[in-house]
């Protein structure tokens, strides 16, 4: 079973809920994928429409955990302020920490991201770092207070999957107690799958599921592809080859030539 | 006094932000609060005065990734 901060999850698969279609959709695809914790958002509300209040009413009938995120923040004090806003909203003190850096790739600016994550682990904060795969920052991440990272895959919504292979296998190996959950990039179930056949904890899917045609039917997929790659680590996959190695027997060959 | 509410200028007699908030119609909604960018937190809000030209951000739960 995964561990996050004392708290102990059987799903493996961390749900956004952005971007469906309908919020029935996503009630829908939030069942079907059997996760345990949805990310939400702090928006603008309007005391005419109230949409928040709508939406929240929808999350909390579906019973699952809360992971407030930072989202479209660009600095320190907007993230620190928004994560106070949160703890009080979600009544959780779970953050998905994000401090963005750059619009075109949403690449987080991991400066900003350490610093406030020193500030909000002091103040009681259970930090889930939006991070890269870089091992610097991962060790002052875990430094400043963090107990779980999020690497990247890819930037958000590109549906590129594991972008970079060598960094993400080198951040498994330096830290094989962290708990660290994929986030972001993952397009395809076999995406998911091949991240926990590297051995990562879990991942967080959103646009892959949201904008499918199905989503629901992917919100399914993606728990079976989970599924599959988390047994296969457990089983240990076998070590790539160059050359062919034949898997029937030589020995004992008819001779029929 | 006008305070900026959301990004958009709105008249209030309220001097403190509870009462503004009730002003403005959010009643009992589930929000979080930022005065000048500082969050204020429900208990604090009756001891928050507003002053002319105060930047209010009034928050609620949203979809999200």
């Amino acid at each position: 079973m995964l561990k996050v901060y004392e708290t102990e999850l059987r799903s493996r698969l961390l749900l956004g809920t952005s971007r469906y279609p309908s919020p029935a959709v996503l009630t829908e695809a939030v069942k079907a994928s059997r996760a345990e914790v949805v990310t939400v958002s702090l928006r603008r509300e309007s005391s005419g429409e109230r949409a928040g209040q709508g939406f929240w009413g929808i999350i909390r009938e579906l019973g699952v955990r809360v992971l407030p995120n930072t989202a479209g923040c660009h600095s320190v004090k907007e993230a620190l302020t928004t994560a106070q806003m949160a703890r009080e909203v979600f009544a959780t003190s779970w953050i998905k920490l994000e401090v963005i850096g750059e619009d075109d790739t949403l690449q987080p600016d991991v400066f900003g991201l350490v610093e406030a994550a020193r500030i909000l682990s002091a103040d009681g904060f259970d930090v889930f770092p939006y991070t890269t795969e870089d091992l610097v920052v991962a060790d002052k991440l875990l430094e400043a207070g963090c107990r779980v990272l999020m690497p990247w895959g890819a930037p958000i919504g590109s549906g590129r999957g594991l972008n970079n292979l060598f960094g993400l296998k080198a951040l498994r190996a330096h830290f094989p107690d962290v708990p660290l959950i994929i986030d972001a990039g993952i397009g395809v179930p076999s995406h998911a799958a091949q991240a926990m056949e590297l051995g990562f904890d879990a991942v967080l899917i959103n646009t892959a599921v949201a904008q499918a045609r199905h989503p629901a039917q992917m919100a399914a997929a993606f728990a079976q592809a989970l599924e599959a790659g988390r047994a296969a680590h457990l089983a240990g996959p076998m070590e790539p080859r160059d050359m062919a190695a034949p898997s029937t027997p030589a020995i004992g060959k008819a001779f029929l030539g | 006094m006008k305070i900026l509410v959301n990004g958009a200028w709105r008249e209030t007699d309220a001097s403190d932000l509870a009462a503004a908030l009730t002003a403005l119609g959010y009643g009992e909604a589930v929000v979080a609060t930022a005065l000048n960018g500082e969050f204020v937190a429900t208990g604090s809000r009756a001891d928050a005065r507003l002053t002319d030209g105060d930047r209010l951000e009034v928050l609620a739960p949203m979809q999200g990734g």
